[in-house]
């Protein structure tokens, strides 16, 4: 009987990741795990490659001219960079939030949320029940169900942000990412989206870049920090939030979380 | 504190107005007088035009517009003189048309072609050489339409009316096919490609990155992209580019002038080597003309401005009607 050597870590994960724009080498060397159903948040200060580093996470950095990367992305244990392995349907299983609400402007409320299965190809015939499911998840559904006609761009800012959610729940994602999701958000459409997040990885695992310290410290349960010294971006410490902002192994992790520098 | 007793104290209200510095104010004085000088020539133009061809309309009325003869008498006094320009102007539309039926297709997907599926890096060259070709002049589009195209446009209609020729407009009287509607419209379309291709993909660039970015992060193609963010988001552009092309089409005299049949018959069959133009018939008659026949043209010339003032009315209607679907 064969034996698996090793149980296979079931979540994301890097082995060693490297992104480069062109010349310009902007991640090095980055080895990280974000277990299934938790929430981990990638901070550090501007230009450290975290974003860099989310793109590398569902092959959107492949997108820019000249990128280029090295090491390993595991999704359950299969490489997504590997050959055989189809972009798009990489993405469908990793979707992305990004930093400015953009809900599709020609579309209504309900095909924004329906968007991906359309844009995908994925057949499903319960659109009404996917619509609820997925607006109630992203907290949005009461606000909404009376509109479901209007157009996307008539919602706040934060309903917004939460439609966008709505949106990448509908194809399934195995793994969120969130590139500064509530930056352009007011404090009250924030905390909703914290709640959200919250609520999201019960079920899926969840990767947030955020400059918000407190953001980092309510919604995440790991915290990885990233930093640059004028070269490429790289890890400096990973571990438990609490661990990050109590008790960090690195002082300047310690020193970036009070806010001393960054 | 309760709002009654606030606004009790409502103290006297105090004159606000913007003060502008002296460089503002000489700039804004500039700027106003181009602006003013460029709506008075036109509205010259439009006045000389009206005026120069008002008996026209007096003695001619409605005739005028719907007609079909154009007889100066210069060589048979028997006959009675008269203007009109009827299928003059159904032709400029009919011609029109069928540009834009060939052009704005192959600008859509010229544009598209180079902003989103061209190799990075021949993009600049195919982007200045897209300009270059809007600068082609008219004449130029002419020849190549006698000496060139009219070849194969002949081998087109051919194929048009043996396979569509139960559809009236690809039938025909005479199986010529040179010197057709049909081959005036194709060569006015490949001359106003260049300018909506420009125009389209100067706006599909604009479509904000992440916008397509969120279509792939939903595990889309670029088609898909493309058709869900891209297109709805330069729809009003490109209807916007494609009348600036139309307004070169309904203008254009010279390039039509030599490969269009002109002649003053109503046809709907496109394929048929005759037609009509405005632009035209004003290039070739203007030459030998009478005095009032002079005016008849100049007439003519007003029913053509006329004409693309309501296109760029309607073209601009379109496009705010568009644009405030698109809330971005």
């Amino acid at each position: 009987m064969a034996v698996e050597p090793e149980q296979s870590f079931l979540g994301l994960e890097t082995r060693g990741a490297h992104a480069w724009f062109s010349a310009h080498h902007a991640l090095a060397n980055v080895s990280l795990k974000f277990p299934e159903r938790t929430v981990t948040g990638l901070i550090g200060p501007s230009g450290c490659g975290k974003s860099t580093f989310i793109r590398l996470l569902n092959r959107m950095h492949e997108f820019i001219p000249g990128a280029a990367m090295a090491g390993q992305v595991l999704l359950n244990g299969k490489d997504i960079y590997a050959p055989e392995e189809d972009p798009a349907m990489v993405r469908l299983k990793i979707g992305m939030v990004f930093q400015k609400p953009n809900p599709f402007p020609a579309m209504t409320i309900r095909e924004n949320v329906l968007a991906g299965i359309k844009l995908a190809h994925l057949q499903r015939d319960d659109h009404d029940s996917i619509v609820e499911s997925c607006l109630t998840r992203a907290g949005l559904w009461k606000e909404v169900k009376d509109r479901l006609d209007a157009s996307g761009g008539s919602l706040s800012g934060g309903q917004q942000q939460r439609l966008c959610i709505a949106r990448s729940l509908a194809v399934e994602p195995e793994v969120l990412l969130m590139d500064e999701p509530c930056s352009a958000l007011d404090p009250a459409s924030t905390l909703r989206i914290e709640e959200t997040i919250k609520e999201l990885a019960r079920k899926i695992t969840v990767i947030i870049v955020t400059h918000n310290m407190q953001q980092a410290s309510r919604v995440s349960d790991y915290c990885a920090f990233f930093l640059t010294d004028g070269g490429p971006g790289y890890l400096v410490e990973a571990d438990d939030t609490r661990k990050i902002f109590t008790n960090p192994k690195d002082p300047r992790t310690a020193d970036y979380v009070q806010g001393k520098f960054g | 504190m309760r709002v009654s007793d606030v606004l009790m104290e409502v103290p006297e209200k105090r004159e606000m107005h913007v003060t502008y510095s002296r460089a503002d104010r000489i700039f804004r004085r500039i700027v106003t007088a181009g602006a003013l000088t460029s709506l008075i020539i036109l509205g010259l133009i439009a006045l000389f035009l009206v005026l120069r061809s008002a008996e026209v309309f007096r003695t001619f009325g409605v005739t005028y517009i719907t007609g079909t003869e154009w007889n100066n008498a210069a060589f048979d006094p028997t006959i009675p003189v008269e203007f009109s320009i009827g299928p003059m102007l159904v032709g400029t539309i009919v011609v029109s048309l069928i540009a834009m039926v060939v052009a704005v297709p192959l600008s859509i997907g010229g544009a598209l072609f180079i902003e989103f599926y061209a190799p990075r890096s021949i993009y600049k060259t195919l982007v200045s050489l897209l300009d270059l070709a809007a600068a082609i002049p008219s004449l130029v589009f002419g020849l190549w339409g006698i000496q060139v195209f009219t070849n194969i446009g002949i081998r087109w209609s051919n194929f048009l009316n043996d396979w569509f020729g139960w559809i009236p407009i690809f039938s025909v009287e005479f199986e010529n096919f040179g010197r057709s509607p049909f081959i005036a419209g194709i060569v006015l379309g490949s001359m106003v490609v260049p300018i909506t291709t420009s125009v389209a993909r100067e706006v599909y660039s604009r479509t904000p990155r992440d916008l397509i970015d969120t279509c792939y992060a939903l595990g889309s193609s670029k088609w898909g992209a493309i058709r869900a963010v891209v297109l709805p988001f330069g729809k009003s552009g490109v209807i916007g580019g494609a009348m600036l092309g139309l307004g070169r089409a309904l203008g254009e005299t010279v390039a039509v002038f030599l490969v269009l049949n002109l002649s003053f018959r109503y046809t709907y069959r496109i394929l048929d080597s005759e037609g009509g133009n405005v632009a035209s018939i004003i290039a070739s008659k203007f030459g030998e003309a009478t005095d009032f026949e002079i005016q008849a043209l100049i007439a003519a010339g007003l029913v053509l401005f006329v004409l693309t003032l309501m296109v760029n009315m309607a073209a601009s209607a379109i496009v705010q009607r568009s644009a405030g679907k698109v809330n971005r």
